[in-house]
């Protein structure tokens, strides 16, 4: 008899507890709403515009035809003879694309190598000077990015204090071409992103304890031997993110190759803006648009993954 | 004036840490501070050696001298015989048990004792062997692929410390590594210390400022203060004949008495106490002035009797008995006014109570 009370108490107790979790979970979804409501507005609903243009057919002065057609995504890969209809393949994209990787790659690991040191200084010092260097840091924010890529531009010209300063010390005789090369690019890309590399690495830094590194000492590891096995692993999660945050802007990259690049070797971004510009061909820029998203989505994966193996024995 | 006796628990009697004259001063100016003072020390080898004092005398930085995390601003530190002073850290055949452990949280327990190793570019088969070994000694063997977050700090200690003797290095500097745990756990790592201190003949160098937790592990111990060696020996000559005032103060209970000093011979002289009666008397060092001195009586070492016998040398009022479970500390006020710490086993007495106090039959002189 009092094992029937029991199990009578124990129902009741389960519905209580079954009712206050469906409440917890009504209001976590409520807490959710604002931000599925700016995604929802602001980035599915484009992209699905986006989607759907890349199937329907150029309009001639820009804009689209309510035609399907799958011809942005052909061209992505073939050329069509204007004579006989034929397809052959093409690497003309593909290779903007690989150009857009491989800059932004350099631009990453570029970054990593300047950014890590900067990092590591600003949080090896006391806390009370560190906040005086993450602003150093962040100062370029306060100007426009435009404004900071013609400065990058007057620097490096031919005329500009790079060449001029060189040419005065009597280092070389003709002015280096800098601007409008693909090192011009890769200068600005640095240039652009590093504070974004500079303050996840900052984070992780920070909270780095330096008794690690010293018990890694004792125990005979050299400088770099601290580095590799105890500073760069605990860095880690800033060093993911750093990446992330300078890859994949650098991918999409526009005003810096414009104007560095001199608009004459595309990266993406310049494909992309040409397609809704000058060529009118906005079913193509949706989906270069689109396949430029994959390849990031893609490489994201296989990079957390990978990143992640060792990071989470973090624990 | 640090005195270092002949060695009497049959270790061996080579030197194996030589500091000669160390100095270390932090800071410029007028904030410079002497964090050690011209600090002149020999640890044997195979001994277990402790550095005791308050916070602040320097016993962590002449703990980090050793281990090389810091560099003297004068003077030489000699390891079996080598200059290492302006060695670095990865170049010292020293490791160190740190205070918070200081383990690598991104590396397995196994991975952590192995890492002095791996450093050092043995042969895998080797740190394989040698974590075992090290697993087996600190009984962590179900333990080895844990991350170091899932363990106790118990278990936390134990690996640190295997992993600072994995490498087999001539001394091992612990850094106040028991006080972090609870009373119970530190008394076991005490015994566990000693244990694994004889079983692996490593020098031990290890830094407290718990007087208890020195008298019971070390072979000998050098109290510190303010940058200075004050004395230096065995647990019992530094309990029972402490020299100087403040090494007395600091390790347990002691009554302080002002007497008056005469017959100084050598080391021993004759001391009058308040009450008129005398003493004879071991003196620190050899000459000391006559005249007022302190001296130095344990609440052990003196008993408490009847106020009429004649050989109670002090008598005087009870006026407190507290209580501690294997005894009893008695507060006897003196007929001058001074109050002294009486400890027995015996019967426990009344406030009030008028006693006799018979003295040890000699004292120890201090200076200051």
């Amino acid at each position: 008899m009092g094992a029937v009370q029991h199990s009578g108490a124990d129902a009741r107790l389960d519905e209580a507890r079954r009712r206050v979790e469906a409440d917890t979970r009504r209001r976590r979804r409520q807490l959710l709403a604002p931000t599925l409501i700016v995604i929802g507005v602001f980035g599915l609903f484009p992209l699905t515009i986006t989607l759907i243009y890349s199937f329907l057919s150029p309009g001639v002065y820009g804009g689209v035809t309510w035609e399907f057609s799958t011809d942005a995504y052909v061209q992505f890969l073939f050329e069509r003879d204007i004579f006989d209809d034929t397809l052959s393949f093409s690497g003309t994209y593909l290779s903007i694309y690989g150009r857009s990787i491989g800059l932004a790659f350099g631009a990453t690991v570029g970054a990593l190598l300047i950014g890590f040191p900067t990092a590591y200084f600003i949080a090896s010092k006391p806390p009370s000077q560190r906040n005086f260097w993450l602003f150093l840091i962040t100062l370029p924010f306060w100007t426009n990015l435009l404004i900071r890529t013609y400065a990058v531009l007057l620097i490096i010209r031919d005329e500009g204090i790079v060449n001029l300063s060189l040419q005065s010390i009597g280092l070389i005789d003709q002015p280096l071409t800098i601007l409008y090369t693909d090192f011009a690019v890769f200068l600005g890309l640095i240039y652009s992103y590093l504070p974004f590399m500079v303050l996840p690495l900052y984070a992780s830094l920070e909270k780095l304890d330096f008794r690690l590194v010293e018990a890694a000492y004792d125990l005979y590891a050299t400088r770099f031997q601290v580095l590799r096995h105890v500073i760069v692993p605990m860095a880690k999660p800033g060093i993911v993110a750093g990446c992330i945050l300078v890859f994949i802007p650098g991918l999409g990259a526009y005003i810096t190759p414009e104007l560095l690049g001199g608009g004459k070797e595309l990266m993406i971004g310049n494909l992309i803006a040409l397609q809704f510009g000058g060529s009118r061909n906005w079913p193509f820029g949706s989906a270069a648009a689109l396949i430029l998203m994959v390849v990031v989505m893609m490489s994201l994966i296989v990079y957390v993954r990978y990143a992640g193996k060792e990071g989470n024995s973090h624990g | 004036m640090a005195q270092d006796t002949a060695d009497m628990s049959g270790k061996s009697a080579k030197n194996m840490i030589l500091a000669e004259g160390v100095t270390k001063t932090f800071g410029e100016g007028d904030s410079k501070v002497h964090a050690l003072d011209d600090v002149s020390i020999s640890i044997r080898e195979n001994e277990f050696f402790t550095l005791l004092g308050p916070s602040g005398c320097g016993k962590t930085t002449l703990l980090r001298l050793i281990a090389g995390f810091e560099l003297p601003t004068k003077g030489n530190i000699l390891l079996d015989g080598q200059e290492i002073g302006h060695l670095p850290p990865y170049k010292r055949p020293v490791n160190t048990v740190f205070q918070n452990y200081a383990l690598f949280p991104h590396m397995t327990v196994a991975r952590n004792i192995g890492f002095g190793l791996e450093m050092q570019g043995r042969s895998k088969s080797e740190i394989k062997q040698a974590i075992e070994k090290m697993l087996a000694l600190v009984q962590m063997e179900h333990l080895a692929n844990r991350q170091t977050d899932q363990l106790s700090g118990g278990q936390q200690q134990r690996v640190a410390l295997a992993r600072a003797l994995a490498p087999h290095p001539k001394v091992l500097l612990l850094d106040e590594p028991l006080s972090a745990l609870d009373l119970k756990l530190r008394k076991e790592m005490q015994i566990e210390l000693k244990r694994l201190q004889s079983e692996t003949g490593i020098t031990f160098v290890f830094v407290t400022h718990d007087q208890e937790e020195a008298l019971t592990m070390s072979d000998r111990i050098a109290v510190m203060k303010a940058g200075h060696i004050l004395q230096v020996g065995r647990p019992k000559q530094i309990y029972n004949q402490p020299a100087r005032r403040f090494v007395a103060d600091f390790i347990g209970d002691i009554n302080i008495f002002e007497v008056d000093l005469d017959e100084v011979s050598g080391t021993t002289g004759r001391v009058t106490l308040p009450g008129g009666a005398t003493l004879p008397a071991d003196l620190p060092e050899a000459d000391v002035p006559a005249g007022a001195v302190s001296v130095a009586i344990r609440p052990e070492n003196m008993r408490l009797a009847d106020a009429r016998d004649s050989a109670a040398k002090l008598k005087g009022t009870v006026t407190n008995v507290v209580y501690f479970g294997a005894g009893s500390n008695v507060h006897v006020a003196l007929k001058g006014g001074s109050e002294v710490i009486v400890r027995t086993t015996g019967e426990v007495l009344d406030d009030g109570h008028e006693v006799g106090l018979i003295l040890p039959d000699r004292v120890q002189v201090l200076v200051d």
